[in-house]
């Protein structure tokens, strides 16, 4: 059914796109390089729950709120810089200091949460964990909003020669687009070669294939899992950045959607790989730009009468074949055919008005099917044996 | 638990350890942290007109107050870094945590006075300031303060060596005297019911909380009761109770089945307005509660997106019987004894096994986590649909659905704004599905979901479709949903999509936690406790000033239950026995070991 609705939309995207009554190239262009940046955040805070899902194998429901405690309090740095002419006189070096400051308390309540929470629950049954760190999400989500008040914070505004578009490989790419692309990409380097290189790196990917096995072997357990919580918070609060530069408005609540959406993305790419989050991350970003228009556009589109019996004809076969050679996949997507050719046949087709209200509906969606149809991911998951299911 | 009985029965005249320096010291860094975490977050203001004891203490200073006793004490108790016996260090670790705690404080006392950091934290400004300076130099105030809690600290010092009676009669006393002062607005609600109103009057100061005098009646009242008690812990009393003969446990439970039935027959008729829509909100939760204990609690699936079924019931009965949904069919009410009431009843069922069945199916192949979150995922997508401008024709969107119709029996009218009908429907509800719940725990059903939590591979093994197992515990949880929700439509006349947030599901969680997974009195005292007294995401519980902080204390009280007492207050006494294998174990040896010193002694 979803996979029907999805080819639907997709092929009627295109065809009204050539029909031009969809959006204009320049739009989709824009769709895609915001897609793209904003997968970039999302990657980023994959790996957070990547490495921790990795470590100690359950969900750190509270890594949205590390992130968001970054971009808060990288607000106050920002504010105060601005207030002092910095901001303006020497972008560069105001945007540093922000980043230092937004990873350093992100960093440090990443590692706050593991010593007070998850330390004590280490060998707890996986829900424990879950329930305690839903928990602490929501404690700081309202400690935040008692002690800086719920009003959206607005960053200063960027410089003009920053914000306005760049002629890239004929892509009009907004300045601060490629900052956090850039960003994003200066920060995977670096964790990359910190897991490859270092040794610290080895005792991580230790730790991740065996806990017990990796303290007999001498490397410190405790002090690995802390590592690991401050590289992710350390992460975090780059994503709170790169957010702070693309919407500049943070909150209280800033933190629980993109958290969501970056665990879709930990998950799309396998857990507790590495390159697979960033992976995953940009793929949703770019699903999730693209989605509401590709996708739920598409469905005003009617498909052709003629079109629709070849459809009809090409499903019952593919059913048939499919059955005969026992592949459930040819099934489904025979099914899938079917109905779009019922569909086409009958005339009927859905516009759907107020289309960004659903931006978040695509988002969930697109959460629920990876986790019921992909939960190990596109690359594969690099988990412990105990945490496979 | 077990720290206190080791300490009881430890002789007091073996060496004393040495104090725990560090541990002090962190603990007292911990509570001066806490103190400023508090005032900062801005407790001590909002609360200060609160008043506990007139006019000396309010509930603002309160929350200040406890820390460097609970603090104190923790700093005194053994554990396993620092074992030892009982004695005068104790008191000395108290004396020093609590000043330490005080310095602290009197510390972020000087720099909120020195400088204005309201353009950052928003309470910290110089009302809190004067709040905590008591108008006097800051200089005075913090040694008020250094002074008081290092006062406070020796008091904990000192009930953690107290004898047992001695920290009964003290815990009673200061409880109650809380207690009452918390409860004035049911107080005076049920006076006035009784027409006894001079009683709240003489307990209650003008402008709210104890008089001093009232305040000591009531202390010496409860330490007297506190005396009569034997001062033996919830565990010892749960042992006591699995001990008992099955049969005269049953009798018991018979008297106290009674009791509480003939309560809710006759309370409310005594009660006011007020104190019944409290009552009528609880049982909402209760009925939401024990179906997502059935979930969660029986068959050990976490499922975050609970909220959505409520929403299903809720639009399902707001779609049938408002005359503002095309759906309408005029004569179509939630009556009780009518045909389109029972077909209102009936669909909403339908729509509520629907939901579960769609929501179930593709999630329950899912490991426990993956699953928690694809059931969030769900919540927010149904919710999110329904505030659309997509399905706005059939739902409404962001206005919602209004002038839902009332309930009825018959011919009369079950208005949603008479709180004593509401609480009677909401009761009739809560106690049919305690009783469903309480027989399916029994049942073949039950005993799978127990099998199914325990060890899913045994449990398949064993010849329990797991599957269907699994799917009939989310379609029951969510038929309580639903019915939680038909019941809502009615009583609050109009539903809206922000009604039907994750926070929702959040805090039904929190009182199944809280009150103890899988336990049904658990989760009747979970929702009594929380939403009588902090109240629902909407709801107005009974200490409205905590209104802002509750979603704090929340997220805290499921963080601490997680940590400290992961069964619940009132555990499933299996469940018990799984997390806390040992203890009990141990429990049940010392509690023979000082039986036979008593024997000795006498």
């Amino acid at each position: 059914m979803a996979i029907f609705i999805i080819i639907w939309g997709f092929v009627g995207a295109i065809a009204l796109g050539a029909q031009g009554e969809g959006l204009s190239l320049a739009a989709w262009r824009q769709l895609f390089v915001a897609g793209i940046a904003q997968g970039a955040m999302y990657g980023l805070l994959a790996l957070g729950y990547s490495m921790v899902y990795g470590v100690l194998g359950f969900i750190n429901f509270a890594h949205g709120e590390v992130f968001m405690v970054g971009a808060i309090v990288g607000f106050f740095a920002a504010n105060t810089l601005f207030d002092a002419g910095l901001w303006e006189s020497n972008f560069i070096l105001s945007i540093l200091i922000v980043l230092i400051v937004a990873m350093a308390t992100s960093t440090f309540t990443a590692v706050l949460i593991e010593k007070i929470a998850y330390r004590p629950l280490r060998n707890a049954p996986r829900l424990i964990p879950l329930i305690t760190s839903i928990g602490i999400s929501f404690f700081i989500q309202n400690a935040v909003q008692l002690l800086v008040g719920p009003a959206v914070k607005t960053y200063p505004a960027p410089p003009t020669w920053l914000s306005n578009p760049i002629e890239f490989l004929g892509f009009r790419v907004p300045g601060t687009t490629v900052l956090v692309v850039v960003l994003a990409l200066t920060s995977m380097t670096g964790l990359w070669l910190f897991v490859e290189r270092s040794a610290t790196g080895r005792a991580m990917r230790a730790v991740a294939e065996d806990k017990e096995i990796a303290a007999l072997m001498g490397i410190n357990v405790d002090r690995v899992i802390i590592t690991t919580f401050a590289v992710g918070g350390a992460m975090a609060g780059v994503a709170g950045l790169m957010w702070a530069i693309m919407f500049r408005g943070v909150s209280f609540i800033t933190g629980f959607l993109p958290g969501i959406k970056a665990f879709t993305a930990a998950v799309l790419g396998g857990i507790g790989n590495m390159a697979g989050a960033m992976f995953g991350g940009i793929l949703l970003g770019l699903f999730e730009g693209l989605g509401p228009n590709v996708v739920l556009r598409g469905l005003a589109w009617q498909i052709p009468t003629a079109l629709a019996i070849v459809l009809l004809v090409v499903g019952v076969v593919s059913i048939l074949g499919g059955r005969a050679l026992n592949r459930s996949g040819i099934v489904v997507l025979g099914a899938a055919t079917v109905l779009m050719g019922l569909v086409g046949v009958s005339g009927f087709t859905i516009v759907i008005p107020g289309l960004s209200q659903l931006k978040d509906v695509v988002a969930f969606t697109a959460l629920v099917l990876v986790l019921i149809f992909k939960p190990g991911g596109l690359f594969g998951e690099r988990l412990s044996k105990e945490d496979r299911a | 638990m077990t720290h206190t009985l080791e300490q009881i029965d430890a002789p007091a005249s073996s060496t004393p350890s040495p104090v725990d320096w560090s541990k002090v010291q962190k603990w007292g860094v911990l509570g001066g942290l806490t103190m400023s975490f508090i005032a900062a977050i801005g407790m001590v203001t909002a609360l200060d007109q609160r008043l506990i004891i007139s006019p000396w203490l309010s509930l603002g200073f309160l929350t200040l107050l406890w820390t460097p006793v609970v603090f104190g004490i923790i700093a005194a108790t053994e554990d396993a870094e620092t074992p030892g016996v009982a004695g005068d260090r104790d008191v000395i670790s108290g004396f020093v945590t609590g000043p330490l705690s005080g310095l602290f404080f009197a510390f972020f006392i000087v720099i909120i006075d020195a400088f204005d950091l309201t353009d950052i934290f928003r309470n910290l400004g110089p009302k809190l300031v004067e709040l905590l300076t008591f108008g006097r130099g800051v200089g005075v105030a913090a040694a008020l303060w250094i002074i008081s809690c290092g006062l406070l600290g020796l008091l904990g010092g000192t009930l953690k060596i107290a004898p047992r009676k001695a920290r009964s009669m003290i815990g009673a006393a200061a409880m109650s005297v809380v207690g009452v002062a918390l409860l004035e607005i049911i107080v005076t609600d049920i006076t006035q019911g009784l027409r006894i109103e001079f009683v709240a009057d003489w307990i209650y100061a003008l402008n709210g909380g104890l008089t001093p005098a009232s305040a000591l009646v009531i202390a010496a009242g409860s330490a007297l009761f506190g005396l009569r008690s034997d001062g033996s812990t919830l565990a010892e009393r749960r042992l006591e109770r699995m001990n008992l003969d099955p049969e005269v446990r049953f009798r018991k439970n018979v008297v106290a089945a009674v009791l509480t039935i003939l309560a809710v027959i006759f309370l409310p008729m005594i009660l006011g307005g007020l104190t019944n829509d409290l009552l009528a909100n609880v049982g909402l939760f209760i009925l939401m509660g024990l179906g997502l204990n059935i979930v969660v609690g029986s068959a050990g699936l976490l499922d975050l997106g609970y909220v959505a079924f409520f929403a299903v019931g809720a639009y399902t009965t707001a779609v049938l019987t408002s005359p503002l949904s095309p759906f309408f069919t005029p004569g179509w009410t939630l009556n009780f004894f009518s045909l389109e009431g029972a077909a209102v009843i009936t669909i909403v069922l339908i729509m509520a096994v629907i939901a579960g069945v769609l929501v179930g199916t593709p999630v329950i192949r899912l490991r426990g986590d993956y699953l928690a979150i694809v059931t969030l995922g769900f919540g927010e997508i149904i919710r999110i649909l329904f505030l659309s401008d997509w399905l706005a024709p059939y739902f409404g969107g962001a206005q919602g659905i209004t002038n839902v119709p009332s309930a009825g029996l018959g011919p009369v009218e079950i208005r949603g704004t008479s709180s004593q009908a509401m609480f009677y429907l909401i009761a009739a509800f809560v106690g049919a599905a305690i009783y469903v719940a309480w027989r399916l725990q029994a049942s073949r059903t039950g005993r799978a979901w127990t099998a199914l939590r325990e060890d899913e591979d045994a449990a398949e093994a064993m010849g329990i479709n797991t599957t269907a197992a699994k799917l009939t515990a989310f379609v029951i949880g969510a038929i309580f949903a639903g019915f939680a929700g038909m019941i809502f439509a009615v009583k609050v006349g109009s539903i809206f999509p922000s009604s039907f947030k994750l926070l929702l599901s959040i805090i039904i969680l929190v009182i199944v936690i809280v009150g103890g997974m899988g336990s049904i009195p658990g989760v009747i005292i979970g929702a009594v406790v929380l939403i009588g007294i902090l109240g629902g995401p909407t709801q107005q519980g009974l200490l409205q000033e905590f209104g802002q902080f509750k979603l704090l204390i929340y997220g805290a009280l499921l963080v601490v239950m997680m940590l400290k007492r992961p069964e619940g207050l009132w555990p499933n006494v299996r469940r018990q026995r799984e997390l806390h294998q040992d203890e009990m174990s141990q429990d049940a040896w010392l509690m023979e070991e000082s039986s036979q010193d008593k024997d000795g002694d006498s």
